[in-house]
């Protein structure tokens, strides 16, 4: 009896904190959105108003492969995929990319992740997980870009401090 | 029974007879005249049986394979030349023409009997049909490709590197043909499971 008065009392208790705590942190943040300017796309244009567009960025397709920042770094795409199917019909990416037609287009075969299973064991076909490649690789347009990147390469990241 | 035969006897006889009364002119000017006019609906007939909206007119045809026509590179581009049906499936040489046409009524035969009247039988049947066309490109050696794209005029230095090793290489030396390479460059392609794509 007594033992369950105590534990409704401090659910109570919680809830009520909780109530607080939540409202005391939207409190700030609203106070914060208030004289933080947030660089968006719209560019401080609006709503109301209509902007001509920016023009399509073609993508890049130089057949160059690019530096990967961090080894395991999914490579970006050094050629345009706009017309390969990727469904249940066909993985047309690996034409070119499977471990056993790649050099017939010089092409970098998938890497050995591609072939495991969620257990990390290898198959002979490629991973279900891997299978739609484009949430991973991406390809790269002749843009610049929005922001500025603040990225440091850990090479750079490694080197003694320059005085 | 006999009454036909006699009719048909009657009839033998009439057309069998030389002309009497008209003139060997006048025979050769109507003879030339018919034939003109036959001919020039023969042909308008087929020019007719090559336009896009034509072959549209059968729901299979536009419901599916015009639909996914419409995304690719050769419906619009920046040059802005368009590649209709015809261009890729009827044969521009005319005895390559006839036999294409005879061969369409095996189409008209699909429709009466509704072989691909809806998208599921379409998608069941799909790699069958894609199969007929790929082995006649192969046949041919891509000509409707060719008829457009010439291989002579392929600038190497302008396409990207991917294209110019293939190009320069299996291509030039005849060992495989535009549409051992460049399958569903019109429509989306069918389960392809055991199709050789571009390499192999
Ligand atoms: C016609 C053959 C072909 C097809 C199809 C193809 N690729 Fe490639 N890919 C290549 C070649 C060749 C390279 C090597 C660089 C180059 O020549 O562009 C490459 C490079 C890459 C790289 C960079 C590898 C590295 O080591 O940096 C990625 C990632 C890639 N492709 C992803 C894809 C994806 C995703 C698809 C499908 C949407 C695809 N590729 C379809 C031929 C192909
Ligand atoms: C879940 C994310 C993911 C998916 C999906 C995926 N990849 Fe990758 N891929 C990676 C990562 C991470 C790497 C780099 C490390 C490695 O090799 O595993 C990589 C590496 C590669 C490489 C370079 C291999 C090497 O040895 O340098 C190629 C080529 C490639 N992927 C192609 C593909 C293709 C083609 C597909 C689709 C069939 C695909 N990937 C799907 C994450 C992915
Ligand atoms: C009368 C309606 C109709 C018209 C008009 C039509 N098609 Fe079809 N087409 C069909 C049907 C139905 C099939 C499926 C036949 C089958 O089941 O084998 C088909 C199949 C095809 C195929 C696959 C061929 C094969 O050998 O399997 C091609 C290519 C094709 N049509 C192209 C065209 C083109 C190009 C035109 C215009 C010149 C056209 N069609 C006009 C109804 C039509
Ligand atoms: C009526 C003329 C015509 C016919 C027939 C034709 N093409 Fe094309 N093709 C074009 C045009 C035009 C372009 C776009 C050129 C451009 O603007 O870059 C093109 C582009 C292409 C591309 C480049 C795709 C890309 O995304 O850059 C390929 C590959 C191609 N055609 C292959 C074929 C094959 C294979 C055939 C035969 C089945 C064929 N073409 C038949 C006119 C044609
Ligand atoms: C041995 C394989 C192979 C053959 C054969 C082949 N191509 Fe290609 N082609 C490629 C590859 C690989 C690319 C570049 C990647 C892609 O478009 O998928 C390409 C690209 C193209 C392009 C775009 C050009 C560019 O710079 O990207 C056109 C147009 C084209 N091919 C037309 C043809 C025509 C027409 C034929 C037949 C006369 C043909 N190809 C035969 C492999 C081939
Ligand atoms: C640029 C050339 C080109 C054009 C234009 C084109 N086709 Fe095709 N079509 C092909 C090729 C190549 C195939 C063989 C399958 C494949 O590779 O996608 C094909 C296959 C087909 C098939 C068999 C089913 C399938 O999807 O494989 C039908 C039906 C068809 N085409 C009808 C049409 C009709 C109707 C039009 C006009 C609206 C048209 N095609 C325009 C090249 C073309």
């Amino acid at each position: 009896m007594f033992k369950i008065f105590t534990q409704k009392w401090l659910t109570g208790c919680f809830g009520l904190g909780l109530l607080g705590l939540s409202l005391f942190v939207s409190g700030v943040s609203n106070a914060q959105a208030q004289d933080v300017q947030i660089a968006t796309m719209r560019d401080n244009i609006l709503l109301t108003e209509e902007v001509a567009p920016p023009a399509i960025a073609k993508v890049e397709n130089k057949d160059l492969k690019r530096m990967r920042d961090y080894p395991q770094q999914p490579p970006t795409v050094p050629h345009i995929i706009s017309k390969y199917q990727i469904d249940k019909n066909v993985n047309q990416c690996m034409d070119c990319h499977a471990r056993d037609k790649a050099s017939d287009v010089q092409a970098t075969p998938v890497g050995v992740s591609h072939y495991l299973n969620r257990e990390d064991e290898y198959q002979a076909g490629m991973s279900p997980r891997r299978y739609f490649c484009t949430q991973c690789h991406v390809t790269q347009t002749e843009s610049k870009p929005l922001i500025d990147n603040v990225f440091v390469d850990v090479n750079d990241l490694m080197k003694p401090a320059a005085k | 029974m006999k009454n036909i035969l006699a009719l048909i006897k009657l009839g033998w006889q009439i057309l069998s007879r030389p002309a009497v009364h008209l003139s060997l002119g006048f025979l050769v000017i109507t003879g030339f005249v018919s034939g003109v006019i036959f001919w020039g609906g023969f042909n308008t007939a087929m020019e007719l049986t090559n336009t896009e909206a034509f072959c549209i007119s059968c729901h299979e045809m536009e419901d599916n394979v015009y639909m996914e026509l419409q995304s690719t590179i050769h419906y619009s581009n920046r040059s802005g030349v368009r590649a209709i049906c015809s261009d890729c499936h009827v044969p521009h040489a005319w005895s390559d023409k006839i036999a294409r046409k005879m061969q369409a009524s095996k189409e008209v035969w699909g429709k009466i009997f509704g072989t691909i009247n809806t998208r599921e039988k379409f998608e069941n049947k799909r790699r069958e049909l894609a199969e007929h066309e790929w082995a006649r490109l192969k046949a041919n050696n891509s000509l409707e490709c060719r008829n457009c794209h010439e291989f002579d005029s392929m600038d190497f230095t302008r396409q990207s590197k991917r294209a110019a090793f293939q190009h320069s290489g299996a291509l030039a030396s005849g060992e495989k043909t535009c549409i051992d390479c460049h399958k569903g460059i019109a429509h989306k392609l069918p389960d392809m499971a055991g199709v050789q794509g571009i390499s192999h």
